[in-house]
C-alpha cells in the first residue's frame, strides 16, 4: 500500500534530481530548462499527495496553476535560449561568461 | 484494491500486442536481401550530401513556443467544461461561471491576435 | 464533490478595480500598438503613463483603511496595499520617464513591448501587493517575473542581455522552485494555502512541526531569492549589468516594493507563531548580505554593478527591520520593526530610481555610461546633475540629514529595541566601510577632471524629474515624519496582529 511518505520521498527525489542538474549541468542550456520543469513537476506531486490524503481540493487547483505558468516559463526561456544562440552561436553554459565581477 | 487495476494491466498488453504485431510480422515474413544500393540513404535520384540529423530552422521553436503556451491553457478549460451542466444549472454562478470562462478565452484571444498580426505565424 | 457542497460566493470586484483596470488598459494598448506606425511610440508611451495615473485614481478612490477580502479570501484589500501600490505606479511613471529618451535612441528597446511589458509587470507587482493566499502570490510573483525575463532579452543583438536574461530565468525558476516546495510542505503540514487560515491552524497547534520547519527553510530560500539577499544574490549583479540601463532602472526599484509586500503577508500576517525560525534565518541573510555587499561593492568599476552589490546591502539592511519583530515571543516593538522596513524599502526605491536615472540621462544613442569614470568631472560638465546625484549617493551612505540616514537610524532603533547591539553594532560598521564607494562617486565628480567635457544636455521633463527625485532625499530627510507616519498607520491598519 502506498502512503503518503512514498509520494513525499518520490517528490523530494525528483526536486533534488531538477536543483542538482541545475548546478551540475555544465554542457546544455536545454538540459537546464528540462531540470526546471522536473523541480515543478516535483512540487506537483507533492501538491497531488497531499490534496489526496487530506481531502482538500485547493492543492490540485495549484497544480493547474502551477503546470500552465511552467509552460509559460519554458516558452520564455525557449525564447531566450533562441536569442542567445542568434548571438552567441552556442548553448553551453560554460560560455555564459560575460559577465563576471 | 489492485485488483481494479486489472482491466487497464490488460487493455496496457492488447495495446503492446496490437502496435508490436505488425511490425514483428513484416520483420519474419517479408524476404531480407540487402546489397549497397538497397542500404544507401534514398535522396531523390543523387548522392546524399547531408546527414539526416541537421538542426532544426530556428523558427520551429517559435512555433513549438506559441503551441506549448496555446496547448496549456487549455487545461484550465477541462475542470469547467466537466462541471459545465451544474454551472448553468445553479441560479448564483449562472452567467458568472459562463462569463468567467469566456473573459479568459478573451485574453487568449488578445494573444492571439497579436501574435498573429505580429508576424509570428508566418513561415517567411 | 458537487458545486451544492462546494458553497459558491460570487466574487466582489471592487478591491481588485484598480487591477482590472490596468489589465483591460495594457490589453488595449497591446492593440494599440499593432497599428502605430510611429518609431518613437509616443501614443503608447502617453497611453500607459496615463494608465497608471488612471490606476493611481482608481485605488485612490477605493482606499479606506479597511482591511476587505474578496475572491474567497484570495485576495486582501488593506491600507498597506493601497500604499504600496501608489508607490509603485509613482515609481513606474518616473522609470518611464526616466527610460524614455533612452529607449527612443535604440530601435530594439524602443518598441511597444516595453510598455505593456511594462504594464504587465506591474500587474504582477499588484497581484503580488495584495495577494492572501499562496496561489495568488505565486500568480503575481510570476507574472513579474516573466514580464522582465523578456524585458531584459528585449535586446535581441546583445549577447550580455541575452546572458544576463538566461541567468536570470534559471535562477528565478530555481526560486520560484524553492517557494513551491516551501509552499507545498507548509500546506501538508497545515492542510491550507490561505495566509489567514493557515495562521490560525499555526495557533492552534495542530501542525506538524519538522514538515513546517523544512517548508519554511525552503519558502524563505525561495523570498530571499526574489529579494536578492546574500546567499541567493547570485542574479543581481549579472542582471543589473548585464539587461539595458532602462530595464535595470525598473527591476532594481519597483520589484522591491512587491517582495516587501509578500515576505510581510506570508511571514508576519501568515507564520508569525514560527517567528522565532524565520527571524533566525533572516538575521543571518541580513548580516551576510550587509557585510558582502558593501565590501563587493568597492571593488567594482561598473557605476550599475556597484549599484547591483549597494542593493544587496540595503536589502539585507531592510530584512534586519523584519528580523527583530517579535523578541521573545513578545510582540511590543513589532510595529517599529515593520514600519521601518517599510520605511527603508520606499527610501531605497526613490534613491536607487534616481541614480539609475541618471545613468540613463548620462547614456546617448549608442553610448552607455556605465564605468564610474564615465562620471568624472561631473561637475564641471553640469553643476547641477553633479549636485543631484551627490545627494542620492549621500542619502544612500547614510550621511546624517539625508533621508537615507533616517532609514537607517529607524531600522538601527529596532534593532537596538530588540537587545541585540551586537547587531546594531556590525551593521554601522559596514554601512561605514559602504560609504565609502558611495563618496568615491562624489570625489570623482568634483575633483577629477572629465575625459570628455562637453556638457550634459537632458529632456526638460527630465530635468525636472531628477531635480525632484534629488530634492526630495534632501527634503524628506528634513521632514521624515510623514512618511514614517503613513508607514506605521500602513502597518498597523494592516497586519493581522494588531487587528
Amino acid at each position: 500500500m502506498l502512503t503518503l511518505s512514498h509520494y513525499l520521498i518520490l517528490a523530494a527525489i525528483l526536486f533534488a534530481i531538477g536543483v542538482v542538474g541545475i548546478f551540475l549541468n555544465r554542457k546544455n542550456l536545454i538540459v537546464l530548462l528540462m531540470s526546471i520543469e522536473l523541480m515543478l513537476l516535483a512540487v506537483n506531486t507533492n501538491f497531488i499527495a497531499f490534496s489526496r490524503f487530506m481531502n482538500d481540493v485547493d492543492g490540485q487547483v495549484f497544480v493547474f496553476f502551477i503546470l500552465v505558468v511552467a509552460a509559460a516559463e519554458a516558452a520564455i526561456g525557449l525564447a531566450v535560449l533562441v536569442v542567445l544562440f542568434r548571438n552567441l552561436k552556442t548553448i553551453h553554459v560554460d560560455d555564459l561568461d560575460r559577465l563576471n565581477g | 484494491m489492485l485488483e481494479n487495476y486489472f482491466p487497464v494491466l490488460i487493455f496496457i498488453l492488447v495495446g503492446a500486442v496490437v502496435g508490436a504485431l505488425p511490425l514483428i510480422l513484416g520483420w519474419v515474413v517479408s524476404p531480407s536481401r540487402p546489397d549497397s544500393e538497397k542500404l544507401s540513404p534514398y535522396e531523390c535520384g543523387f548522392e546524399a550530401f547531408e546527414d539526416a540529423r541537421m538542426k532544426f530552422d530556428v523558427r520551429y521553436y517559435l512555433i513549438a513556443i506559441l503551441f506549448i503556451l496555446f496547448d496549456l491553457e487549455i487545461a484550465f478549460l477541462f475542470p469547467w467544461a466537466t462541471i459545465f451542466k451544474e454551472i448553468v444549472s445553479t441560479d448564483t454562478i449562472k452567467w458568472f461561471g459562463f462569463a468567467e470562462m469566456m473573459v479568459f478565452i478573451a485574453i487568449l484571444v488578445v494573444g492571439f491576435v497579436y501574435a498573429w498580426v505580429k508576424g509570428a505565424l508566418d513561415w517567411e | 464533490m458537487t458545486l451544492a457542497e462546494m458553497p459558491f460566493i460570487l466574487p466582489d470586484l471592487r478591491p481588485a478595480s484598480a487591477e482590472l483596470f490596468v489589465l483591460a488598459m495594457a490589453c488595449l494598448i497591446l492593440f494599440v500598438d499593432l497599428f502605430v506606425k510611429d518609431t518613437r511610440r509616443t501614443a503608447v508611451f502617453a497611453l500607459t503613463q496615463l494608465t497608471l495615473v488612471g490606476a493611481a485614481v482608481v485605488t485612490w478612490a477605493g482606499t479606506s483603511g479597511e482591511v476587505v477580502y474578496t475572491f474567497s479570501n484570495m485576495y486582501v484589500h488593506d491600507f498597506l496595499a493601497d500604499m504600496l501600490k501608489q508607490l509603485l505606479y509613482l515609481t513606474d511613471i518616473i522609470v518611464l520617464f526616466y527610460a524614455r529618451a533612452y529607449v527612443v535612441d535604440r530601435p530594439l528597446l524602443g518598441r511597444g513591448e516595453f510598455y505593456t511589458l511594462t504594464l504587465f509587470a506591474t500587474l504582477g507587482m499588484m497581484v503580488m501587493i495584495s495577494a492572501n493566499h499562496f496561489i495568488t502570490i505565486f500568480l503575481g510573483v510570476e507574472l513579474l517575473s516573466l514580464s522582465l525575463y523578456a524585458m531584459v532579452a528585449l535586446n535581441r543583438d546583445s549577447a550580455t542581455a541575452a546572458e544576463a536574461a538566461m541567468k536570470y530565468l534559471v535562477l528565478g525558476a530555481l526560486a520560484s522552485g524553492l517557494m513551491l516546495y516551501g509552499m507545498s510542505m507548509i500546506y501538508g503540514a497545515v492542510g491550507s494555502l490561505e495566509i489567514g487560515e493557515v495562521a490560525e491552524r499555526l495557533q492552534a497547534g495542530v501542525a506538524n512541526h519538522s514538515i513546517l520547519v523544512l517548508g519554511l527553510v525552503f519558502l524563505v530560500a525561495g523570498l530571499a531569492f526574489k529579494l536578492g539577499v546574500v546567499p541567493f544574490h547570485m542574479w543581481i549583479p549579472d542582471v543589473y549589468h548585464g539587461a539595458p540601463t532602462a530595464v535595470g532602472l525598473f527591476i532594481g526599484t519597483a520589484p522591491k516594493l512587491a517582495a516587501f509586500a509578500i515576505v510581510l503577508r506570508i511571514l508576519a500576517n501568515g507564520l508569525l507563531t514560527l517567528s522565532y525560525d524565520w527571524q533566525m534565518m533572516l538575521l543571518i541573510m541580513a548580516v551576510l548580505s550587509i557585510v558582502l555587499g558593501n565590501v563587493a561593492a568597492i571593488a567594482q568599476h561598473n557605476f550599475k554593478r556597484m549599484l547591483a552589490y549597494s542593493a544587496i546591502a540595503h536589502m539585507g539592511f531592510m530584512l534586519l527591520g523584519l528580523a527583530v519583530g517579535v523578541v521573545g515571543g513578545d510582540a511590543r516593538f513589532t510595529l517599529n520593526a515593520y514600519s521601518s522596513a517599510l520605511f527603508y524599502v520606499v527610501i531605497y526605491v526613490l534613491s536607487s530610481a534616481g541614480a539609475f536615472g541618471m545613468i540613463l540621462l548620462m547614456a546617448r544613442a549608442g553610448f552607455e555610461a556605465e564605468d564610474l569614470d564615465d562620471y568624472k568631472g561631473l561637475n564641471r560638465r553640469n553643476p547641477w546633475f553633479a549636485a543631484m546625484l551627490m545627494m542620492l549617493m549621500l542619502s544612500m551612505a547614510g550621511i546624517p540629514f539625508f533621508v537615507g540616514f533616517f532609514a537607517k537610524f529607524a531600522v538601527l532603533q529596532a534593532v537596538v529595541a530588540s537587545g541585540q547591539i551586537w547587531l546594531a553594532v556590525v551593521a554601522v560598521i559596514f554601512s561605514l566601510i559602504g560609504a565609502f564607494y558611495y563618496l568615491r562617486v562624489v570625489k570623482l565628480m568634483y575633483f577629477d577632471a572629465p575625459a570628455d567635457p562637453t556638457p550634459i544636455q537632458a529632456p526638460l521633463e527630465v530635468k525636472a524629474l531628477i531635480s525632484a527625485n534629488g530634492l526630495a532625499v534632501a527634503l524628506l530627510g528634513l521632514f521624515p515624519d510623514t512618511l514614517m507616519w503613513f508607514c506605521l498607520l500602513a502597518i498597523r491598519l494592516s497586519l493581522s496582529v494588531f487587528a
